[in-house]
C-alpha cells in the first residue's frame, strides 16, 4: 500500500467520522489530543484502532497509544509504518 | 476475543493465609454501633460525611499528609493535604452560602477528575447540600434529565463542557439559581454563569460546616432501570459508616496505604470509593485525569506505590488483552491488595492478577442502591474465582423467589437460583427514588430489599453471579437503561420505534445494540445510520449512545405492546426463540 500524509489523514479522519458521525472534521486541531475534542470512549477508541488495522493494515500496539495521541501524531506514526509513504 | 494465559487447569480456590491480612482476624465481632464509636460518633450526634472525610484530619496532626495526589494529563502532580482540602472546601462551602445555597438544596458537578470536583462535592456536603456528580461523557440529555429530576439549583462545570452541553438547555431547566464555570478555555466570563476562581478568592476559609444528622440527604446517584427514565437513588449523611467501613472490610484499605480507586466520581463507585471512603480512613488517594491507558496506569501502579487498588473488569480484561509483555519490565512490590467491581469478573481475571501483578483479584459486588460493598471476596478469606465472595460483616444476604403475585420466600437450599435480596438496616441503604415512592417500595418485601440481581450461593457461602432478573444493559460496568437511549432515538423525525439490548462483548460486557424501525416513508440506508449514530452520540455522549444501530422492519411486541427487548436479544444471539431462559 502506498499512501502519502494527506491520504493517510484522510484515511484516518474518515474512520473517526464513522464511529463518531457527529464530528465535523474540519474542526479537528490537528496537534490537541484527539480525546479531549471528541467524545471517544475507551470502547470507541478501540474501534478506530481496529478499523485502522483493517483498512490501512497497521498494528498499533498498546505500548504505542502514547505516541497517537493527537491526529498528526498518529498520520506521523502510520507514515512511518507505512514502507511507501515517505515519499509525498 | 480476551487472550488468557495458558494455565489449563486452575485450582477452584486461592488459599489465604492469616498472615496475609493481619488486621482482618482480630476476633471482634462487628457492629455498626461499634463503627460509630471509632468516629467518636454518639446515636444522635450531628454526622457530616465532609467532616469525617475531611475536617477531622485537617485539624489533626496529619494535617499535611496528601489526602489526594493528582496526576495531570500534562504529566504533573499535586499533593493536596487535609488540611489545603479542608481550606478549600469550606471557602467552596462558604461561597455556596453567600450566595444563598441552604441545607437540602441539589448542587451538580459535571467535569473531569480535577481539584475543583473534588472540592466542590466535599464543599457542598459540608453545608448540608445533595451533591450529584455526573459522568462528564454525558451528553445534554442525560444531563438536562438528572437536573431537572432533582431541581439542581447549582452546576459546577467548566467552560467547555457549559458550552457545548449545558448552555442550550438553560431555557429548560428553570430550577438552576447558578452555573460556576471552571475556565478551562481561557476566555473569562461567559453570560449566565459565574467565575469559580472569583468565588473562592471572595470566600473566607471559616468553617463552612452546617450541622446535619444521619437522615438528612447528602447524595443523589442516578441509575437506569429497563422502563421509565433513570432514578436518583438518595442517600443520607449516616452513609459514611458504611463507606469507612467496608473500605476496611473489603478493601483491606489503611490509614498508610496509597489507594487507586479508577472508578470517575460521577459513577456510585467513584464517588463512595474514589472520594469518601479513603479520606474517612485517613489515607492518600491517587487521581488520574487521564481515561484508561495501559502504559500509563502500569507506570501509576509501579511509580505512585500503590498499596491498594480499586478497579473494573473491562479496565481488567483491556490490560489482559495488552499482554503480559507490557508489564514484564514493571515490579509491584507496594500493591497489596486489587479488588474490582462492576460486573462478574471472569476466572481468568482473577488469577491473571496473581500472575502479572502479584496479587489475585479480589470481585466484590455492591450496587447505587447499597451506596457501597456488600458482598466482596476478601484479604482474610479464601477466594473463589468467578464468584463474588461472601457478604461483609454487617450485611445479611439471602437467596429469595421472586415472582409477579407471589409472596417472597427466602431458599435455602444451596446452588439454587434465586433473587439476591439483603436485610434493610445498613447505613448505607437508599433511603428513595426521586419523586418515585411506588418504584421505591417496590425493591422491597418485608425487611428485605430485593436487588434485582439474580444469583446462587454456594454450600460454602459464596454467592455466584447468574444475571439481571429485568433487561437493564451493562456496558463497561456502567448500566444504562434502555429506555433512556430508546427515547433519544425515537426523537429523530426518520424513527418510528425502538428497542436497545445489551450485545455481550469480550471487552465491555455488554455494548449497547439498537433496533431502528423507521416510518413507512422512510427507506433505511448507510446515511441514515450515520445519522442516528449522530443524532444519539450527540443527546447522550459517548458511554450512553449505542455503538451499534440496525435497521429492523418491526419489533417483538408483547400483548399489552411493550417491546420485547429479550427477544431482540435472542434473535441477536442466533438462539432459538422459545429459549429465554438463559437471557435472565
Amino acid at each position: 500500500m502506498s499512501l502519502n500524509s494527506e491520504q493517510i489523514r484522510a484515511a484516518v479522519l474518515a474512520i473517526v467520522k464513522r464511529l463518531a458521525p457527529e464530528i465535523d472534521p474540519a474542526k479537528i486541531i490537528a496537534d490537541k489530543p484527539l480525546r479531549t475534542q471528541i467524545d471517544l470512549d475507551s470502547m470507541d477508541w478501540l474501534n478506530v484502532l481496529a478499523s485502522i488495522h483493517e483498512k490501512l493494515g497497521i498494528d498499533i500496539p498498546e505500548t504505542d497509544y502514547g505516541k497517537v495521541q493527537t491526529l498528526d501524531s498518529i498520520v506521523t506514526y502510520l507514515a512511518e509504518k507505512i514502507p511507501a509513504a515517505a515519499q509525498e | 476475543m480476551v487472550p488468557v494465559i495458558d494455565t489449563p487447569m486452575r485450582p477452584p480456590l486461592i488459599r489465604k493465609s492469616p498472615v496475609d491480612s493481619p488486621s482482618a482476624a482480630n476476633g471482634t465481632t462487628f457492629s455498626w454501633a461499634q463503627i460509630s464509636r471509632e468516629l467518636a460518633l454518639s446515636t444522635d450526634s450531628p454526622i457530616n460525611i465532609a467532616h469525617l472525610a475531611v475536617d477531622r484530619h485537617a485539624h489533626s496532626a496529619h494535617a499535611d499528609k496528601a489526602a489526594f495526589r493528582f496526576l495531570g494529563a500534562d504529566g504533573s502532580r499535586r499533593n493536596l493535604s487535609y488540611r489545603e482540602l479542608g481550606n478549600l472546601t469550606d471557602r467552596f462551602g462558604n461561597a455556596l452560602k453567600a450566595l444563598g445555597v441552604q441545607k437540602g438544596d441539589c448542587v451538580f458537578v459535571l467535569c473531569g477528575r480535577i481539584v475543583e470536583l473534588y472540592v466542590a462535592v466535599l464543599g457542598a456536603l459540608k453545608i448540608g447540600a445533595v451533591v450529584s456528580p455526573l459522568f462528564q461523557s454525558f451528553g445534554p440529555e442525560p444531563i438536562r434529565n438528572r437536573i431537572s429530576q432533582a431541581a439542581g439549583k447549582v452546576l459546577v462545570t467548566t467552560a467547555s463542557a457549559y458550552q457545548h452541553k449545558v448552555a442550550a438547555l438553560r431555557p429548560e431547566l428553570p430550577s438552576l439559581r447558578h452555573v460556576l464555570l471552571i475556565d478551562d478555555l481561557g476566555t473569562g466570563a461567559i453570560a449566565d454563569t459565574l467565575e469559580l476562581p472569583v468565588l473562592m478568592r471572595a470566600a473566607p476559609d471559616t468553617p463552612a460546616l452546617v450541622p446535619t444528622g444521619p437522615e438528612d440527604p447528602a447524595l443523589l446517584h442516578f441509575t437506569s432501570g429497563t422502563t421509565g427514565q433513570p432514578k436518583g437513588a438518595t442517600h443520607v449523611h449516616s452513609a459514611v459508616l458504611t463507606h469507612y467501613a467496608t473500605a476496611r472490610t473489603a478493601l483491606d484499605l489503611h490509614p498508610d496505604d496509597v489507594f487507586w480507586c479508577t472508578a470517575d466520581p460521577g459513577w456510585v463507585t467513584g464517588t463512595s470509593y474514589g472520594i469518601i471512603a479513603p479520606l474517612v480512613l485517613g489515607a492518600t488517594s491517587i487521581v488520574d485525569e487521564v481515561d484508561f491507558d495501559p502504559l500509563r496506569w502500569i507506570h501509576i501502579l509501579e511509580s505512585e506505590r500503590v498499596n491498594v487498588w480499586y478497579t473494573a473488569p473491562t479496565a481488567i480484561r483491556l490490560l489482559m488483552k495488552a499482554g503480559p509483555e507490557l508489564f514484564a519490565d514493571h515490579r509491584f512490590p507496594d500493591l497489596r491488595f486489587i479488588a474490582s467491581v462492576g460486573e462478574a469478573l471472569n476466572p481468568e481475571a482473577v488469577w491473571w492478577g496473581l500472575d502479572v501483578l502479584g496479587q489475585p483479584i479480589h470481585d466484590n459486588w455492591w450496587q447505587s442502591e447499597t451506596g457501597g460493598i456488600m458482598i466482596a471476596n476478601t484479604a482474610a478469606q479464601d477466594i473463589k474465582p468467578g464468584s463474588m465472595g461472601r457478604p461483609l460483616p454487617g450485611i445479611a444476604a439471602h437467596v429469595v423467589r421472586h415472582q409477579a403475585g407471589a409472596p417472597v420466600t427466602i431458599i435455602g437450599t444451596p446452588d439454587t437460583v434465586g433473587e439476591l435480596a439483603l436485610e434493610t438496616g445498613w447505613p448505607s441503604m437508599f433511603r428513595g427514588y426521586l419523586d418515585q415512592p411506588v418504584r421505591y417500595r417496590d425493591c422491597f418485601a418485608g425487611n428485605l430489599y430485593l436487588t434485582g440481581d439474580l444469583v446462587r450461593r454456594d454450600a460454602d457461602g459464596y454467592y455466584w453471579f447468574v444475571g439481571r432478573s429485568d433487561d437493564v444493559i451493562k456496558s463497561s460496568g456502567h448500566l444504562i437503561g434502555s429506555f433512556e437511549v430508546e427515547s433519544v432515538l425515537m426523537e429523530h423525525p426518520a424513527v418510528a420505534e425502538a428497542g436497545v439490548i445489551g450485545k455481550p462483548d469480550a471487552l465491555a460486557g455488554e455494548l449497547i445494540k439498537a433496533f431502528v424501525v423507521l416510518k413507512s416513508d422512510i427507506a433505511p440506508d448507510e446515511n441514515l445510520r450515520l445519522e442516528l449514530m449522530a443524532h444519539a452520540r450527540r443527546r447522550l455522549g459517548a458511554a450512553v449512545a449505542p455503538k451499534e444501530i440496525a435497521f429492523a422492519p418491526s419489533l417483538p411486541h408483547t400483548r399489552s405492546g411493550k417491546i420485547m427487548r429479550r427477544l431482540l436479544k435472542t434473535r441477536e444471539l442466533g438462539l432459538p426463540e422459545g429459549d429465554n431462559s438463559t437471557l435472565a
